[in-house]
């Protein structure tokens, strides 16, 4: 029997390994997808910023009770971890609680602390249904954000039953456990009273060992299958923040915010043409095959990591002017787009032996439109607000610029723009020599 | 200090004469064409007088900086103009630029280092802050502000581009005011709208103009000033105000307009 559920353990802990390693090498390539760009620069700023950001979770306390009861399941999470690491450990090795004699008294005060916070995070996902489902917190509905729609709706409230499930079989899981300490069963070693799990013995009482085990072992499978089911979802999920929030934020820019990204593969020829000595005379000009942005693939790397990092808060949105005004433009929607195009062309990658076929599409037109483009005021409210560093902005402006330098597709008022700014160096259309007729009446 | 008292000498005339100013003023294309903000530049002209710093303007060898191109789009002929302005600033070796313009402050800063343009950007609300600081310039007596109430509003180029939330707001005190600030500030401040090129086209259909959105919470506040840092802000504001039909009852001003008149200059 316990050879039975090692061998079942294994099967099921190699399968989950298995999926996770297929859909993180297919993430990682479709990343690779994106345009090369250096951001392994100064590493002591990034690591700090990865410390401050996604380790301490700082951006998530400007708004302190969500950043709190966030807190709870990100530390609940992490430390949880611990005791998965010896149900693992028993699954493969068929033992029971293995660490229990190792650790001593230390185990019962241990398993108490992971149930404070089991605890915790049941009592935290409760709450966060609470605001989706009864207070409908404006930034999570789908009746106000067209982007949030079907799939990422269903996400969203999956991951937190799931989470509530989870923290249940721990629970009731330990409180069985207790039990049959109480009775003397013979595998199950005594630790001591459970901090939480103590309370449901109660629930116990009259249940004879056979019926005890049986409960015990559902509990124990549940969470560590549905563990290992959470892990394999994640990946598919907009829950993947979990595991990219760190890179993310170690990755993300370190110039002020206002910086826009040069381009420095247009400056010889604008030189030329100004009649300036060009940087590099000599050399040919290395002429990209396109300016600006049409596909994920003609962005940087770090606007796809920043896709699959998105959990969807919608904080962004919330503090986008264009938004909030009823324009089209949702910088949540920018990021899933990009991540629904990369998942496209992950499934294209996989049916077409590793290589991307062209399927006509592109991430400008079939699925972000110009009008969302347009009303784009580069306010940086959305890369202020996103707790993890994502930057919907610079997306945006690679959009914009393949749509112009590319398509001259601009709106007429922004092709007088240009004229003047060529013709007049101003953006109206005054006189250059105008331009100091401010201080006509200065003593010089 | 009437207009026509003022020194207000250009690179060219300095270099004829083998000077060099301590700074530049980078007055912005706002600052010389628009009707409103050329009271703002005369304004900041007034209290470098006042002061007496060695400045001098580019007159008509600046260009715009390139800004509302690059954000709309226009690589091309952004570089063409930065390239062109760094040419000439360059050429006089300019060391210190000061801007009353959070975009041409941004592009000058932030972005003409990778073009070739290295230069210590100021924005005038940090140089007005530090002629506070070192006594340069004060109020003398109460000023025409107490008991006034004036909000702030950051300009997104200043605030969370460049993360400038207190030099402006040191100048405002000094104005003997109350400070009043509106629902959204600093780091959550609301744009004006006007920014990434919207200042150049039609805002794209919605229920809502973003400049009414921002006006409504500045009316909110109870204030009788609009303290602004931005050209762009500034009509963004005014025509909320219009909107409003509260340009009567409501004032938007600039922080050198706004030293200028509690310091009688």
């Amino acid at each position: 029997m316990v050879l039975a559920q090692q061998i079942l353990f294994l099967a099921i802990f190699g399968t989950a390994c298995w999926l996770i390693y297929q859909r993180v090498t297919l993430i990682s390539r479709t990343i690779r997808l994106g345009k090369a760009e250096d951001r392994l620069d100064q590493p002591s700023r990034r690591l700090s910023t990865m410390l401050r950001i996604a380790f301490g979770q700082k951006k998530m306390f400007d708004r302190p009770v969500v950043g709190l009861l966030h807190f709870v399941v990100y530390a609940g999470f992490l430390l949880i971890n611990i005791e998965v690491l010896e149900i693992v450990l028993d699954g493969l090795l068929g033992k029971h609680r293995i660490l229990a004699p190792l650790l001593g008294g230390f185990y019962t005060v241990l398993i108490g602390f992971f149930e404070i916070l089991a605890l915790g995070v049941l009592l935290a996902c409760l709450l966060f249904l609470v605001r989706r489902w009864i207070l409908k917190v404006d930034r999570l509905q789908a009746s106000r954000h067209r982007e949030m729609n079907g799939w990422p709706e269903l996400d969203a409230s999956v991951i937190l039953i799931l989470e509530i499930v989870l923290m249940i079989a721990i629970l009731s899981m330990n409180g069985a456990d207790l039990a049959l300490q109480r009775l003397g069963s013979s595998h199950y070693t005594p630790t001591g009273p459970f901090l939480i799990s103590q309370a449901l013995l109660p629930i116990f009482t009259n249940w004879n060992e056979a019926n005890l085990i049986l409960f015990e072992r559902i509990a124990w499978w549940l969470h560590i299958v549905g563990i290992l089911g959470f892990a394999v979802y994640v990946t598919y999920s907009k829950h993947l923040h979990i595991a990219l929030a760190f890179p993310n934020t170690y990755f993300a820019k370190l110039t002020p915010m206002g910086t826009m990204q040069n381009m420095p593969e247009i400056t010889g020829e604008v030189q030329a043409m100004l009649g300036l000595p060009t940087d590099n005379p000599g050399q040919a000009a290395v002429v990209p095959d396109r300016f600006g942005a049409k596909d994920v693939s003609d962005l940087s790397w770090k606007s796809l990591m920043d896709a699959y990092s998105c959990t969807e808060c919608g904080r962004c949105t919330s503090a986008c002017p264009a938004n909030m005004t009823g324009k089209l433009l949702s910088p949540r929607k920018i990021m899933m787009d990009t991540r629904d195009r990369l998942e496209d062309l992950g499934r294209n990658m996989q049916q077409n032996g590793g290589k991307v076929v062209d399927d006509g599409k592109s991430l400008l037109g079939d699925y972000i439109l110009d009008e969302e483009l347009l009303a784009c005021t580069s306010c940086n409210a959305c890369v202020q607000e996103c707790p993890i560093l994502i930057n919907p902005l610079d997306i945006i402006l690679q959009l914009r610029r393949y749509r112009v330098m590319e398509e001259a597709q601009a709106p007429a008022s922004w092709n007088a723009m240009f004229q003047n700014l060529e013709t007049n160096q101003a953006p109206w259309k005054f006189s250059p020599a105008d331009r100091f007729n401010w201080a006509s009446g200065r003593s010089s | 200090m009437p207009d026509t008292e003022l020194m207000i000498p250009t690179m060219a005339e300095m270099a004829a004469k083998n000077e060099s100013p301590e700074v530049l003023f980078w007055v912005g294309c706002a600052g010389s064409f628009d009707d409103r903000y050329k009271k703002v530049t005369l304004a900041f002209t007034k209290i470098l007088n006042k002061v007496g710093v060695r400045f001098a303007v580019l007159g008509t060898e600046e260009s715009c900086t390139g800004d509302p191109a690059r954000r709309a789009g226009n690589e091309f002929t952004f570089q063409m103009l930065a390239l062109g302005n760094i040419q000439v600033l360059n050429m006089y070796g300019v060391k210190k630029i000061v801007t009353a313009c959070p975009h041409c402050f941004n592009t000058l800063k932030n972005e003409y280092p990778a073009l070739g343009g290295h230069y210590e950007v100021i924005h005038h609300s940090t140089y007005l802050q530090q002629l506070i600081d070192d006594g340069k310039i004060g109020l003398q007596g109460g000023g025409s502000f107490k008991g006034q109430k004036i909000t702030y509003h950051d300009s997104c180029y200043l605030g969370r581009a460049n993360d400038i939330y207190e030099a402006p707001r040191q100048v405002l005190e000094t104005l003997d005011a109350e400070l009043v600030e509106m629902k959204r500030c600093k780091t959550k401040g609301l744009c004006c709208g006007a920014g990434g090129g919207q200042m150049f086209k039609e805002p794209e259909t919605g229920k809502k103009d973003v400049n009414i959105e921002r006006v409504e919470e500045a009316i909110a506040t109870g204030a009788t000033t609009i303290a602004v840092a931005c050209p762009f802000c500034m009509v963004m504001m005014s025509d909320g105000l219009k909107n409003k039909e509260k340009e009567d009852s409501i004032r938007v001003y600039d922080l050198a307009e706004l030293l200028v008149q509690a310091n009688e200059l």
